[in-house]
């Protein structure tokens, strides 16, 4: 198989169209920087779903400590670029790295638990994360880290989360992916068949929590200020409802599910008490008429009904 | 002095431990009976304590009728909440009723936070503020203690009754062994369920009312992390068994104020979640739990 077919050549100039139509209205005018805040937090939000989803939707393991992996790149980011005055992409790639090492730690001895005992468990990690953030002075303790350079723009987001997608929609439809899809579907069934389920487990988590630290140093970078309080339970939380929402097994779904929902709190921002209301409800009704999310496991398909590269392309 | 301090210090662990263990019961009962992370229990408990605020404060009802009140409007919304929420999504998926249960707790606190206001509010003290020296030591036990510490145990009294001597408490624990056999016996599950929520979210709603008077301040957040304690404390003991809970509150209560008062205050929650992570990898049933073997 050619690496520079006719898809994935369509593919890449679809990436760069996209980019090329937002950069050109950015410098017309039309795309000011509310819209540009948006759109870097719709990036993050689909770099935490896609993310998520290889943990949650793809490998079956129920994660509620995503927030915590992401507030580790966030706080490795904003040491290194704001108190070690490195450049970004060394606060990136550090945040990856320290993220995807806190990943194996807290994999190898949580993941022999299943089901709703490995989301209480990742649930403490993560509140235990938050806890010591916030006990750090070094850090900022509970008022936070301040005066982290703004590096983060339009560019690194959206090339990052084309990467992220890039690499883990091919994981998935790697010998690897398949192993998880297994282990997803019945482990000890995956077991007999020589998978090894415990290396696989890890392994996903790793890349889970290397992607999560990624969207950490975008967003540090980004709001220039982090503090502990901001990667609690209940961004973890949003995370999940992001790839639920949009469809477990289905990237192009938490693409679309991280847009619509991050569309849905711009929409309601004006009315904060009663946005969170109505996002409950709005679970709510998704659980019981959809609980498969928008897209179920389905991958949206934009230039032929074969399969290949354009997941990811096709919902942008 | 020495003394003092760790029989003040296991007054405070117990009290705080009594209300970790009236919530930890709702959470045992609803998982044991239809294996559901109910995470608007914690919610409930909010809910109690403001029905108690406002019962005390507008009806100048006393310490008693609001806590009988309010544990009765609390089961009500706890069926209420079940009907409504839980019973559509019985059947799917783990994760799908885990959200769910997320949307409820949000709802709840939210919904609260927009028609009450976020603001802090004062509970009225509704006991008298009196104090007794034990054994001649000076070690005071606040009456509040005594009547967190009676009221919890008077309840639980109750609910062991309720459970080993009742019809209901017979068709619930039928229930949460085999819900296909019971129902071939005849048991009304959709009833037996209800029965389940209505009696988990009363104790929630007593626990509510104990903390406002003994804090005197609630607000609609409150219930967040007691909620999450008290399912530590569930798991501690092991889920879906009842004395477990009650172990399970009255350890995690004792282990805080204990960490709290050798002078780690600030990391007192993280242990909590760090013991929590220990007890999941080393005994995953709890401590009261019993091994199940994993079946193809």
């Amino acid at each position: 198989m050619k690496i520079l077919n006719k898809k994935n050549i369509l593919s890449i100039l679809a990436i760069l169209i996209v980019y090329a139509i937002v950069e050109l209205l950015t410098h017309l005018g039309v795309i000011d920087s509310y819209i540009q805040l948006n759109l870097i937090l719709i990036g993050i939000n689909i770099i935490l779903a896609v993310s998520l989803n290889l943990i949650t939707g793809f490998t079956g393991q129920f994660s509620l400590g995503h927030a915590a992996f992401m507030s580790i790149g966030a706080y490795t980011s904003g040491i290194v670029t704001a108190k070690l005055g490195l450049p970004f992409i060394v606060g990136i790639i550090a945040a990856a790295v320290v993220a995807s090492i806190a990943g194996i730690i807290i994999g190898i001895p949580t993941l022999r638990l299943r089901g709703d005992y490995l989301a209480i468990a990742t649930l403490g990690f993560g509140e235990i994360v938050k806890i010591i953030a916030i006990n750090n002075d070094y850090i900022g303790g509970a008022v936070g880290l301040n005066d982290i350079p703004q590096y983060t723009n339009w560019t690194w987001t959206y090339f990052l989360v084309v990467l992220t997608v890039f690499i883990i929609y091919n994981f998935i439809k790697s010998y690897h992916g398949r192993a998880c899809i297994a282990i997803r579907e019945d482990e000890i069934a995956a077991e007999a068949m020589g998978v090894n389920t415990t290396y696989y487990k890890i392994l996903v988590f790793t890349i889970g929590a290397f992607f999560a630290g990624i969207a950490g140093a975008l967003y540090a970078n980004y709001f220039s200020f982090i503090k502990p309080d901001s990667f609690g339970f209940m961004k973890s939380v949003d995370i999940l409802v992001i790839v639920v929402f949009g469809g477990l097994g289905s990237i192009s779904g938490s693409i679309i599910g991280a847009i619509a929902l991050s569309l849905i709190s711009v929409f309601l921002q004006n009315i904060p008490e009663l946005r969170m209301v109505i996002y409950a409800v709005i679970l709510f009704l998704i659980m019981v008429y959809r609980p498969q999310g928008i897209m179920g496991n389905v991958e949206l398909k934009l230039f032929n009904k074969k399969g290949g590269l354009n997941g990811y392309a096709g919902s942008k | 002095m020495i003394m003092e301090e760790i029989i003040q210090q296991i007054v405070n662990g117990v009290s705080l431990g009594s209300i970790y263990a009236l919530i930890a019961l709702g959470y045992t009962m609803v998982y044991g009976i239809i294996k559901l992370i109910n995470f608007a229990h914690g919610d409930i408990y909010m809910i109690g304590a403001y029905v108690g605020f406002a019962l005390t404060t507008f009806l100048k009802l006393g310490f008693f009728p609001a806590l009988i009140l309010s544990m009765v409007i609390c089961a009500i919304l706890g069926v209420i909440i079940e009907k409504v929420a839980y019973k559509p999504i019985r059947n799917s998926t783990r994760i799908a009723a885990l959200i769910t249960a997320i949307s409820v707790s949000l709802f709840l606190e939210y919904g609260m936070m927009y028609f009450f206001k976020p603001d802090t509010r004062t509970f009225p003290s509704l006991l008298p503020d009196k104090q007794i020296k034990i054994f001649n030591t000076d070690a005071v036990l606040d009456i509040k203690n005594v009547y967190i510490i009676v009221v919890t145990i008077s309840l639980m009294l109750l609910l062991q009754y309720v459970i080993h001597r009742t019809k209901v408490g017979k068709a619930m624990r039928a229930v949460s062994l085999d819900r296909d056999a019971a129902q071939l016996m005849g048991i009304d599950i959709n009833k037996t369920i209800s029965n389940t929520f209505a009696i988990g979210s009363a104790l929630a709603g007593a626990a509510g009312v104990l903390v406002g008077t003994y804090y005197n301040s609630i607000n609609p957040l409150m219930g967040v992390v007691p909620g999450l304690k008290a399912f530590v404390a569930a798991v501690i003991g092991g889920i879906g068994i009842i004395p477990g809970a009650v172990f399970g509150g009255f350890f995690l209560g004792i282990t805080e104020t204990t960490i709290s008062s050798l002078g780690g205050s600030l990391y007192k929650d993280a242990v909590a979640f760090a013991i929590l992570i220990l007890v999941l990898l080393l005994k995953p049933n709890g401590f009261l739990g019993k091994d199940v073997k994993e079946k193809v």
